[in-house]
């Protein structure tokens, strides 16, 4: 496994609001992760947890500090940029499944390399079969989301954050739903793909169990790490 | 368009089908209401065009107005010709113009006529009439006369004549009667009546006397000339535009029908333009029904929209998909509606068979093809600003993180 630094942010915060209704969500972060770490990132609620992997996903921007992330100045790209370095860089899995109805579980799984590519092509299908196949859905395929079990769908987020090849998936709270079987599987899913590439994990958990199968602890509170 | 944008957007029309299937309802009616009202005011057009042009000539050729010149302008005096009197009103030269009336594009039927006025004379009974003289063959070039004989027959003999139903009713005339017709050129001459008719039209009805072209000149002393070149055109609605080349071709005074019918015009322009308000109408409400509908499936999907933004889709294929979608309603919609307009007007007779009471529509003015490409250029304006919204979600907030 190399050490290549994958991201890294530094004096990193968000404010919401502005004034004295204002609140600092997060004081000044300092983090990086390496290709093929895998993470937990624990706090109690409130710490923020969820602000820190929503910045990291660039599907929000920081209020100041320094964000990078393979080399690119995330804190100057344009809306687009961050877009497209979305879709190509990042997997998301959230505590939530958000499959999109109307799609079944192989549709999914292809949804975000479809949207990049404007279609579906059969290379897309095989790969999506190949994570279907390695997260143990190969048989619910055809199947829409409202006809899978809660830990079948959070299994098909799984699948479907790893269809472009990720460096790093963001999962915010992935088992958060899931009763403590079906929990373990999509921790023993994560940990066995996180072994097998070089995709690294980012794991938001206040859940002891979950964080004790991570190789690193990074801890918030209040808005500051206090242990990474 | 992505082919993935396709696809998405098919997917979500299927999703709830009962939902969808009731906004292309809306959409097909409103569509219908559009077609039938194309077709009945276009209908309506012809039928008042029909029966109002009908039965007289498009276009009346005459000899030109001899008006007095004005001689000498400015001063204290004007000095101006009187009008020329000494001569008949008549077009003394016409045969030559006739092969060239003949070979107007739009020409459709000419009728050189002899006319004049004339005193019809039973016992003590008289009534005025205008007599028309017809050249052979040439008796139903302008009104249908041998469609509108009720009782006789439409052969014009050197001594016979045709009078309107009314006439024959006042005078008490009947077929094969003989009657003595006095002309204002002092002349007098019986006639035998051949045939009765009804044009439904009642002066002439009341007042027009047909008789052999030859009887005519006779009649009203008219040994070479002739009084008129009566002729129709088709479409009627190009005479006054045939009428200027005819005036430039053969000198005559020409006057179209459309001069003395322009209370028609204004009245078929004032029922085109409600047509076109209300067709106007019932694509606004297309729009706004899309719009809203659209509005609604997007604040639905506001976690599914906020996922495939997180997910790396660009906020193009967001605003495609729905603009896609309310496009595919609007089409699929109109496509129906047209449908269903067709086979609805299908069973109406066409406008020239309508009786009293019957709507006169004509399917061929539906505007089918604008009906169904002005809707779905509405419903894809009114998708949009919905889905310029729906690109506009904030993933973050849509997803609840």
């Amino acid at each position: 496994m190399s050490a290549e630094t994958i991201f890294s942010v530094s004096g990193l915060t968000k404010g919401f609001g502005e004034g004295e209704a204002g609140a600092l969500v997060l004081k000044g972060i300092d983090l990086a992760m390496e290709a093929g770490e895998m993470a937990a990132l624990l706090g109690p609620s409130g710490s923020g947890k969820s602000t820190l992997l929503t910045i990291l996903g660039t599907l929000m921007r920081a209020s100041g500090g320094r964000h990078e992330m393979l080399g690119v100045d995330l804190m100057q790209a344009s809306d687009a940029q961050r877009t497209e370095f979305r879709s190509r860089y990042l997997g998301f899995v959230f505590q939530f499944h958000h499959l999109l109805p109307d799609l079944s579980a192989l549709e999914n799984v292809m949804m975000p390399a479809a949207a990049a590519a404007g279609r579906e092509t059969l290379a897309m299908r095989q790969r999506a079969m190949e994570l279907l196949d390695a997260v143990g859905l190969a048989d619910r395929r055809d199947y829409r989301p409202s006809a899978m079990s809660g830990g079948q769908r959070q299994r098909a987020a799984v699948a479907r954050a790893l269809i472009n090849n990720p460096v790093l998936v963001l999962a915010d709270e992935p088992t958060g739903n899931l009763d403590r079987q079906s929990a373990d599987q999509v921790m023993d899913l994560i940990r066995s793909i996180n072994r097998a590439s070089d995709t690294s994990f980012l794991i938001s958990t206040h859940d002891e169990h979950i964080a004790a199968q991570c190789r690193r602890r990074i801890e918030l509170l209040d808005g500051r790490i206090v242990r990474s | 368009m992505s082919p993935y944008a396709v696809k998405l957007a098919i997917r979500h029309l299927f999703a709830h089908p009962g939902q969808t299937a009731l906004l292309m309802a809306g959409v097909a009616l409103g569509v219908s209401v559009f077609i039938f009202m194309s077709a009945l005011i276009g209908g309506l057009a012809n039928l008042l065009t029909l029966r109002t042009v009908g039965s007289i000539p498009h276009i009346v050729l005459e000899r030109p107005d001899r008006d007095p010149a004005i001689l000498q302008v400015g001063g204290s005096a004007q000095v101006v010709l009187q009008k020329d009197l000494s001569r008949r009103e008549q077009i003394a030269i016409w045969q030559p113009a006739i092969p060239i009336i003949e070979n107007t594009g739009g020409v459709i039927a000419v009728s050189p006529q002899i006319r004049g006025s004339a005193f019809v004379e039973r016992g003590q009974a008289i009534a005025p009439v205008g007599v028309i003289g017809v050249m052979p063959g040439k008796l139903s070039a302008i009104a249908d006369i041998d469609g509108a004989i009720v009782d006789g027959s439409s052969s014009l003999p050197a001594d016979g004549i045709l009078i309107g139903s009314r006439l024959a009713r006042d005078l008490g005339l009947r077929v094969g009667q003989v009657v003595r017709l006095s002309s204002d050129r002092g002349r007098a001459r019986s006639f035998r009546i051949g045939g009765i008719f009804t044009l439904g039209i009642a002066s002439a009805d009341r007042q027009a006397v047909y008789m052999n072209f030859t009887a005519a000149r006779a009649l009203f002393d008219l040994p070479t000339g002739i009084s008129r070149i009566e002729i129709k055109v088709r479409p009627a609605t190009a005479a006054p535009r045939i009428a200027e080349r005819l005036r430039q071709s053969t000198g005559l005074k020409a006057t179209a029908w459309t001069e003395d019918n322009s209370q028609l015009f204004e009245g078929l322009d004032a029922q085109a333009r409600t047509g076109t308000i209300i067709k106007a109408f019932s694509l606004v409400t297309i729009v706004i029904g899309i719009a809203s509908a659209m509005l609604l499936s997007i604040v639905r999907r506001q976690s599914e929209i906020g996922i495939m933004r997180a997910m790396g889709a660009s906020k193009g294929l967001v605003v495609s998909i729905f603009v896609l979608e309310g496009t595919l309603i609007g089409l699929v919609g109109a496509v129906v509606g047209a449908l269903a307009a067709w086979l609805a007007l299908l069973p109406l007779p066409p406008v020239t068979e309508v009786r009293n009471g019957g709507l006169p529509i004509d399917r061929a003015q539906g505007d089918f093809l604008m009906a169904v490409l002005l809707t779905t250029l509405a419903a894809m304006l009114a998708s949009i600003l919905p889905a310029r919204n729906a690109a506009r979600i904030d993933p973050v907030e849509a997803i609840g993180q």
